[in-house]
């Protein structure tokens, strides 16, 4: 516990151009604390008007994903999350990670599966579909969110599953925005 | 009938509903949890509108962002307005969006293809 290096984190992060990084329990507070710090920073980068809406956007549909997940599966309250947003060269990357239920891995990939075999035309007609239909929840879900993260980037959605144990995966989802 | 008046948060629209004269906007920003909170009271206000609307009704819809839970709040809103032209009254919308704005354009456009309303895109001033 005491040999952390914070020097190889901060290194990391500055070489890896983290513009934003958490780790631990998402609230309401610094839900909102996150998205104030990333518009701020995006207009200090002086992000293109287009690209920064993009980015905001994403940031905000992803961490409400991961906020109402949290409150939704059964998961323990302390239950932490990773949020990440990247400054490289061509664009930003919005990072989230989280534990889910193993049990749900299945559907989850199922899902990103399915929309990553879309293009934009597909992407719409099935976004219209979902939003008329009303498959929600009084939270949203209902898997709008992911096809408006899909829409929004544009490009494929970059995901992976770590099996943690027994009964918890943790699932990190990485939407890249380009300029 | 009593006008809504309500001030514009970082997470929640200014909206006004004047009931006299037909002219109802959202604009700012709508990405709250709970979406549904939000707009129970702009919903509630439509269904006593509806019983005794203004002769045309336009609602200007100058939004910055919204979130999924926010859309289909606002297909509600939309849906009431349906049903208020279905009964004989003019309803028009008017959808704003930033010029290099593609999102929110296509936004407007996915409302247009569901509803059965004339939604005029407008490139909004700033």
């Amino acid at each position: 516990m005491g040999n952390i290096n914070v020097f190889d984190i901060y290194d990391r992060m500055e070489k890896e151009n983290i513009m934003l990084s958490f780790k631990g329990f998402l609230s309401e507070d610094l839900l909102d604390s996150i998205l104030k710090v990333i518009e701020e920073k995006l207009t200090y980068f002086q992000a293109e008007a287009k690209t920064k809406k993009k980015v905001y956007n994403v940031l905000a549909e992803c961490l409400q994903n991961l906020y109402h997940h949290s409150k939704t599966e059964g998961m323990q309250e302390e239950q932490s999350i990773i949020v990440m947003v990247v400054n490289h060269k061509g664009g930003y990357s919005v990072i989230t990670g989280n534990m889910i239920s193993t049990d749900h891995v299945e559907i989850l990939q199922q899902r990103i599966r399915q929309i990553n075999a879309m293009d934009s035309e597909e992407l719409t007609t099935m976004y219209r579909k979902v939003l008329n239909n009303g498959t929600y929840s009084s939270k949203g879900g209902g898997g709008l969110g992911i096809i408006d993260i899909a829409r929004r980037s544009g490009e494929k959605l970059d995901y992976g599953f770590v099996p943690v144990d027994e009964f918890n995966s943790f699932f990190s989802l990485n939407v890249k925005i380009l300029n | 009938m009593e006008d809504v008046r309500i001030e514009g948060t970082p997470k929640t629209p200014a909206i006004l509903l004047i009931g006299g004269t037909g002219n109802l906007e959202i604009s700012g920003r709508s990405i709250p949890e709970n979406s549904v909170e939000f707009y129970t009271k702009v919903l509630a206000w439509l269904d006593i509108y509806s019983a005794k609307p203004a002769s045309k009704t336009i609602m200007d819809v100058k939004l910055e962002y919204f979130n999924t839970s926010s859309s289909k709040c606002l297909l509600d809103v939309f849906k009431k307005l349906e049903t208020l032209q279905k009964k004989g009254f003019e309803v028009q919308i008017r959808w704003f969006y930033e010029e290099d704005d593609e999102d929110m354009l296509e936004a407007g456009e996915d409302y247009d293809s569901i509803i059965d309303l004339k939604f005029d895109m407008c490139v909004m001033e700033i």
